[in-house]
Parts: C-alpha cells; structure tokens; sequence
C-alpha cells in the first residue's frame, strides 16, 4: 500500500495540520508520498522532506497551482491517484475544498474528518455535531479520506530524509480566478496548533471587551478563539470561531470565558485535554463539560486571572 | 438566469440526538425535522437573488424520502418558484446525491446551483463540491458573500485565516457558509401559495443514476461521555488547581 498525503501549506511554510495527517496515514501503514501542490513551494518540499515517515515528496510547481483553487488542483491529484491505496488531506477549509473534487472525479465515496484508524479500510468518523461516532468501512478501490488533526498526535517535523520529485503536470481549468484574500494577522499561536486556548461569548458584551483575553493568552502563549454566538454579534471575526462549523481544537487547556455551551459549541472543544469555565450563570451547560468551573463575573475574574498566572 | 437550490431535510438542530440501543445509528423516531440549516441560506441567497432581478427563476431540488416534500414546501413559501423530489427512501451517501443532482443540473441547465456546505446530520461537506466536479463547474465553497456580475460570480469564502475571494466562471457550484445571510422566515400567505406552487416527483431509476456506494456504517455509538469536573471558588484556587493539579500552566 502507497498513501497519497496532500501538503496543506502557504507556498511558505507547511501547515502543522500536514503532519497530524502523516501520523493518520502511519497508522493505516505503507510507504508515505506527500504532494506539495503550489507555486515557488520549494521551502515547503523541503520541509516535507524532512517529515518523519515521508518516503517521497511530489512537487507540483505552477502557478495554476498557487491558491490552491480546487479546479485546478483536483485533476492534478486525479492524474496522480493511480497506483495509490489512500489519498488523505487534513480537514482544513482547503482539504474540504479540494478532496471531494477528487473523490467525485476518481467515482468513489469520500470518508470527511475521520478521528480514528481502526484499520486500512475502518474509520471512525463523528456525526450529529459529535453526538453521535460512526464506524464506516470502505471498499473503494482509492479511499479517499480527510482527516480531522486533532484525532492524531503530529509526527515529528524533523528526522526523515525524503526523495523529492518534481510533477510536470499542469492543470489549469480555466474556471475560476484567485482575486484576493483578507489573512487575519497575529502573533499568537495558531489556533488549531495551540496548547493552550482562550474562547469568549457572548458574555464578552462587545469587541472592545476581547482585550482582557488578548491579554491572558499572550501571558500563558495562548490562542484565542470565540463562540458562534460572539462572532454572529461582530465581535471578533469569524476565523476565531470554534465549534461544529468553525474550527476544531483539542488544546491541553481550553479556557471558556462568558461561553454558555451550546452542543455546537462543545463539538469543536470537548477532546480539549483540561476545560476550563469561567461564567457568572451556575445553570450554564459549559459546566458539565468543564474540569475546572468558576462562577464568577469574568470581568473580575480575567484581570485576576491574568495577575495569577 | 435560472438559479437551482439543494435542500436535505434533516433532523432538527435544536434536537439532541441519541444513538440507538443496538448500535445501528440514532433514533430519529418521533423526532422534529426540519431543513437542514446551511440550506435554508442556500434558499435565502437565492431568493434575494431573484429580488435584485439576477435570478429569474429558482428551482429547489431534494433528493429524500417522501415527506422531504415537506421542506420542498417550506422553500417553495420562501420564495422558490417550482420544486423537484428525486424520491429515495435509502439514506444516499453525498457522492449518489451529486450525481443525482449532476442528473437535475442536465435537465434544467441553471447558470448557478446553491446548497448549504454541510448537512447537520452526516456533517460530510461533499456535495456541493461533488457536484462541481461532475458537471465541470467551478466551486465556490463556504462563501460568505455571492455576487453576480455578467457570465462571472465572485465568491467571498470563509477559510481557516480569514477570507478568500474567487472569481468564477458561470454556471457555478456555490456552498453557503453561516454569515452569507439571514433566513427570513415564511408568512402565511405564502405558505398558502406554496400549496399550489408545481412539485415534480422523479426517482433514481428514472434519472439513470446508480447509487451504488462504497462506504458502510457498521456501527454508530456514543461519544464518550465528559464528566462535569468540580467548582472552584476563587481565581486563587483555579491557578493552584490548574499548575499543581491538572498541570497545564
């Protein structure tokens, strides 16, 4: 068995996502090819190469390649699949975008956001916002599978020593055009990535208010991150929101500040290793998920808090 | 032009939902159901869509049991014009439901196709992007913004940064993220005038598509369960549990 491991990177650097999808496909077993897909992506190659596990590293370099758009990337991949067991991208908002493309094109069911390998062909997968984990089976002759990074430990980024390879095929559709993006920038940890996370609600009041938690995360190195309900009021944009349709994170601590828990909510932070809560309504679900629960006024408690730690 | 939605007709996201005795899926007996929530903004863009005189006409589509005719209904009162039921009682994987679609899109050739990214119940995110595959079009997933000029939609796109905007050749395949727009909801008179409104009913067979899958489930469970831990008392005590106890800080 040959796994195909679709790089998630920025033509600079290569997203720690990537390697919690090497150590999905360790798990399946067989040798491991990654392919970077981008344009000037070289630095991301090399990292690629240096990734613990990786036997091979595809390079596609070209400028239909550069955003990532999925009409050029998919028949690329497409063109590619032959002689693979396995195609695995992270459940990134690219991986969504582009891997159902090539699912539909190689005529074989896709397996979205697995958290566990049970076996080469078994997979565990949550539904209903997490309520509920199925165990589902291919017999797709490809499996094509994205993989939700906080279901696997990363392998290491450094240690393996790769063959790179360049990929001549160019694919460009003709379909669509990358126009311009609005990247949030921040010192702070990434949010997926980072060990500790800081969420507020609705509780916050107002935008304003997030400095208090600003403040917190840089004094532990933390992430901050939102509810739906804090992101839906304008608070904070909507690249902060954690839950079902945000992003997932499974941090060592997690930190719920004026959050109440909607199910939608816990179903991006509930495999966080240690939940803190923090809210001045003791009737609050959070609670019943939380290790650690402070019924107080968070704007007493955040400033302390920040003093303490 | 001539916009189509795909709506699902799902369990209702106000329902907690639990996982049957014998480990065969959740019991979704007696329960509410309701259009899946990304659809009903699908419907909704459309239908303000037709109001700035971009769209024409909206076609709504469901592939589902019968009584999806329901939420066909609810969609027709929101302002779709005429409606199609590709009746399946068999619970499709996404790729059977973008071919079906794909079948759809041949026969009424829309300059735009709208869905929600995710249905609520399968969480997949596949379809749309699926059914851009298999009818050559150009995706625009997860958008937030969706605007119509000449043969070109551009597609703002939530992604894991922030936001991305494409530019896409018509026809497109557009997947609605949360913040595209507000759902109105029906008024009664509409809901009156979406009884009369033209509600086709094809299936499978007739459209030539095979849903054939090569996924199964073979057993649904629980998540474990996350007990509730303990309530501090001060700030003071939380530091102290969380560095001596816990150990994260």
């Amino acid at each position: 068995m040959t796994i195909l491991v679709i790089a998630e990177h920025d033509n600079a650097t290569l997203a720690p996502a990537t390697l919690n999808t090497i150590a999905a496909a360790q798990k399946i077993g067989g040798d491991i090819n990654v392919l970077v897909a981008g344009a000037g992506a070289s630095a991301v190659a090399d990292a690629a190469a240096n990734v613990a596990g990786v036997a091979k590293v595809l390079v596609a370099d070209n400028a239909a390649y550069a955003h990532q758009l999925p009409e050029n990337i998919a028949p690329l991949v497409v063109e590619l699949a032959g002689g693979y067991s396995h195609i695995l991208a992270a459940a990134t908002s690219n991986g969504k975008n582009i891997l159902p493309r090539v699912a539909a094109l190689l005529d074989v069911d896709q397996i979205s956001e697995i958290v566990s390998v049970e076996s080469a062909d078994t997979f565990k997968r949550p539904i209903y916002a997490g309520n509920a984990i199925a165990t589902v089976q291919s017999s797709a002759s490809v499996k094509v599978i994205t993989v939700r990074a906080t279901g696997f430990d990363p392998v290491a980024a450094e240690g393996g020593s790769a063959a790179v390879e360049a990929v001549s095929a160019a694919h460009d559709a003709g379909k669509s055009s990358f126009v311009g993006e609005e990247l949030a920038k921040s010192d702070r940890p990434e949010l997926t990535a980072a060990k500790i996370v800081v969420s507020g609600g609705r509780g916050m009041q107002n935008g304003d208010n997030f400095k208090h938690l600003y403040a917190l995360a840089d004094k532990l190195g933390a992430a901050v991150g939102a509810s739906r309900a804090a992101v839906d009021a304008g608070f904070v944009p909507n690249d902060m929101q954690v839950g079902q349709t945000g992003k997932i994170v499974a941090p060592q601590l997690y930190i719920a500040v004026g959050i109440s828990g909607a199910i939608q909510h816990l179903a991006g932070m509930k495999d966080s290793k240690v939940i803190v809560a923090i809210n001045k309504d003791e009737e609050a679900p959070i609670f019943q998920v939380a290790d650690y629960g402070l019924v107080a006024d968070l704007f007493e408690a955040i400033p302390e808090l920040e003093k303490l730690v | 032009m001539k916009v189509l939605v795909a709506v699902k007709r799902v369990v209702d996201y106000n329902v907690k939902v639990r996982v049957k005795a014998d480990n065969s899926g959740v019991d979704l007996a007696n329960v509410k159901m309701s259009m899946n929530p990304f659809c009903e903004i699908a419907v909704e863009e459309a239908v303000r869509l037709k109001e700035k005189g971009v769209a024409t006409e909206i076609v709504v589509v469901s592939i589902g049991p019968t009584n999806a005719q329901e939420q066909l209904r609810t969609a027709l009162a929101l302002g779709a014009d005429r409606a199609i039921l590709v009746e399946s009682a068999d619970e499709l994987n996404s790729l059977a439901v973008a071919k079906l679609l794909n079948a759809v899109v041949a026969k009424e050739q829309p300059q735009l196709v709208i869905l929600g990214k995710q249905a609520i119940d399968s969480d997949n995110n596949q379809t749309g992007q699926m059914l851009a595959a298999l009818s050559g079009y150009a995706q625009g997933t997860f958008a937030s913004k969706v605007e119509v000029s000449g043969d070109k939609v551009a597609v703002t796109r939530e992604i894991d940064g922030g936001l991305q905007t494409v530019s896409l050749n018509l026809p497109a395949v557009v997947t609605t993220d949360l913040r595209l727009n507000e759902p109105r909801y029906a008024s009664l008179p509409n809901i009156m005038k979406a009884k009369k409104k033209p509600l086709e009913v094809l299936t499978p067979d007739a459209l030539g598509v095979s849903t054939a899958s090569t996924t199964k489930t073979i057993k649904v469970e629980a998540p474990a369960a996350r007990s509730a831990g303990i309530k501090v008392k001060s700030v003071a005590e939380l530091v102290e549990k969380l560095k001596n106890e816990a150990k994260v800080i």
